[in-house]
């Protein structure tokens, strides 16, 4: 099996709120200090699928990662998990891009890697949450696509995908090649091991800037989006909590019942 | 060429009557297009739906493009992009509205690559800017950290709307509109999926969705055991339990369960929220509850920014106290 996995490097969305910071005037994010980032929820979730799948059949995954600053330990991730080769599309140019452009990117950059049987990418970025990316590159690619997953195997060339719906899950058949995006009740994605993070180390990705894969600039980043974003802000925040207080934990949970009841809430 | 004018919602139906979805996209839908002076449409796809074409009318349609087939009985990506391309093709929008759904989440996706045109998702606001006459798009980010508006200069503008983010207008069974039927004309090889069963979820007692009070437990209960205390809790509250995605994710308890981003969103009366951060992913789920009440050992955890009452500590010791208190007051 030829699996690619499409991963994201994001701002930590497990940093507390209270250190997500917007420049108004600028509609941008402010990385919070000293937190790290990481490789979107989903998109680990993603590289976990392949890895399942790899477990039971063996094959090879492909990690490709578009962004700009984008840092080893966080990108290399998905090979310390155990990901064969990392592809990177790293440049200035792809920056401020929005959901066509990086849809289109990805696919072309797909098209060049050639062989594939299946597409994991993640429901949706942890950043700007979207959901777009994945379906974009299956209408572009021409593959049919199936979003919402938790469950995927694979035999005699088709994939069985069990789908997360409004009221259930249903599943799904699709004859392979077919692009598959993740959600989180696929499970916990696995911790890499050691070794694993080890030969990451040594593992060099592969570098592909915009022309190494026939991209035009006006195709790219800011000339190439189809959205405009007018304003990015962050909505005002008045929280006033009462904090019950007691000589003990336990006389802190009565007193919490109590106050609720006087406050006619229970 | 037809100029594009209308302003189209998808249409959702759920046990043979209109999805509440569907009359939030029209009474959406229906200042939308006041506004800018033209129709709003609704469209219905799917198996023996015709019938309410009607109910679409009274609740705000003055046009319902109905596409009824036998194929279309099971949402899949290939058809029902096929169906919406030709009512598109017929309709020529300017906006095209659906449900932040498990539908919506395909469909506008691959629609908006389809028609070489921009899709925002998940909006919680839609306005006609009085200048541009284009729709502002605004849509949360960041886990709900921040709000982004969004324009596209392409038609038709395409958005999914949140559930429960707009109200539905009141239902006139006076109103009059009319129904256009569309003829499929799918070729069943062009469809590359099959729906081979479908599963719906095990619900024990009350609906998580309906529940007035709902008992939340986060990461720090540490595993399914855990949740026991609070399935106990709930049952003498009369509500419902709900988890953040870390215990769903981990198998301590059923995926559905889960309230937040890419979970269930909810507006219980009470909402007790025990051993859970409070990320704004979760918060995107439980901020529409009436009350929160958090129990948390970490001072700083941002639902104490959320909660209108709290108790910070261990929750094994503080909630079984409560629970005991909470038993002796009903009781009373």
């Amino acid at each position: 099996m030829n699996m690619i996995v499409c991963a994201k490097q994001v701002i930590d969305p497990e940093a507390p709120p209270a250190s997500f910071k917007v420049d108004s005037s600028a509609n941008k994010v402010v990385p919070p200090q000293g937190v790290p980032p990481v490789i979107s929820t989903f998109d680990e979730q993603a590289v976990e699928a392949a890895l399942r799948i790899k477990d039971t059949q063996g094959g090879k995954i492909t990690v490709l990662s578009l962004g700009t600053n984008l840092l080893r330990e966080v990108v290399k991730r998905p090979l310390a998990m155990g990901a064969d080769e990392l592809i990177l599309l790293e440049d200035e140019a792809f920056a401020e891009g929005d959901s066509w452009t990086t849809a289109f990117a990805l696919a072309t950059a797909i098209k060049k890697i050639g062989e594939y049987d299946i597409i994991f990418c993640g429901r949706q970025a942890a950043d700007w949450d979207s959901g777009q990316v994945g379906s974009g590159i299956a209408e572009i690619l021409g593959l049919p696509s199936i979003t919402l997953a938790k469950k995927i195997d694979t035999s005699d060339g088709k994939a069985k995908v069990e789908r997360v719906t409004a009221d259930g899950y249903e599943v799904i058949e699709v004859s392979l090649p077919a692009l598959v995006t993740v959600s989180n009740e696929l499970g916990e994605p696995r911790y890499p091991k050691i070794t694993g993070i080890m030969a990451a180390k040594k593992k060099e990705p592969i570098l592909w800037k915009p022309a190494d894969i026939g991209l035009e600039a006006s195709q790219v980043g800011t000339p190439g989006r189809r959205t405009k974003l007018i304003k990015l802000f962050q909505p005002v925040h008045e929280g006033k909590c009462e904090i019950i207080e007691a000589e003990s934990p336990e006389e802190a949970g009565a007193n919490l019942a109590t106050k609720l009841r006087e406050s006619k809430i229970l | 060429m037809a100029e594009y004018k209308d302003v189209i919602i998808y249409g959702e139906v759920t046990e043979g009557k209109l999805s509440g979805i569907t009359t939030e996209l029209l009474g959406c839908g229906r200042k939308l297009a006041d506004e800018l002076g033209c129709k709003l449409c609704a469209v219905l796809i799917g198996s023996e739906v015709s019938n309410l074409a009607q109910e679409a009318i009274v609740f705000g349609a003055d046009k319902v493009y109905v596409v009824d087939d036998p194929l279309l009985k099971d949402y899949q990506t290939d058809s029902y992009l096929q169906a919406m391309e030709k009512v598109t093709e017929q309709a020529t929008p300017q906006i095209i509205l659906l449900g932040q759904t498990s539908v919506g989440r395909d469909l506008a996706p691959r629609l908006s690559f389809r028609l070489n045109t921009a899709a925002t998702m998940d909006c919680v606001d839609l306005a006609i800017d009085p200048e541009s006459k284009r729709l502002l798009q605004t849509k949360p980010v960041f886990g709900g950290n921040a709000l982004a508006i969004f324009t596209n200069e392409s038609n038709p503008q395409i958005c999914t709307v949140r559930a429960k983010a707009m109200p539905p207008l009141e239902p006139d069974a006076s109103r009059q509109g009319e129904v256009i039927t569309v003829d499929a004309g799918i070729e069943p090889s062009t469809i590359r999926t099959k729906v081979l069963e479908k599963v719906p979820e095990e619900v024990e007692g009350i609906k998580l969705e309906d529940a007035k009070v709902v008992v939340s437990g986060g990461r720090g209960i540490g595993g399914a055991e855990g949740f026991k205390q609070l399935e106990e809790l709930s049952r003498i509250l009369r509500g419902a339990v709900g988890a953040t995605r870390p215990p769903c994710d981990n198998g301590w308890v059923p995926a559905g369960l889960q309230v937040g981003l890419t979970g269930k969103i909810i507006s219980p009366d009470l909402y007790i929220a025990v051993a859970l951060s409070g990320s704004s992913q979760h918060m995107t789920g439980a901020g529409g509850a009436k009350t929160i009440v958090a129990i948390n050992k970490d001072p700083e955890a941002n639902i104490f920014r959320e909660a209108r009452f709290g108790v910070i500590g261990d929750w094994k010791k503080i909630l079984p106290a409560f629970t005991d208190k909470v038993k002796e007051l009903l009781a009373q």
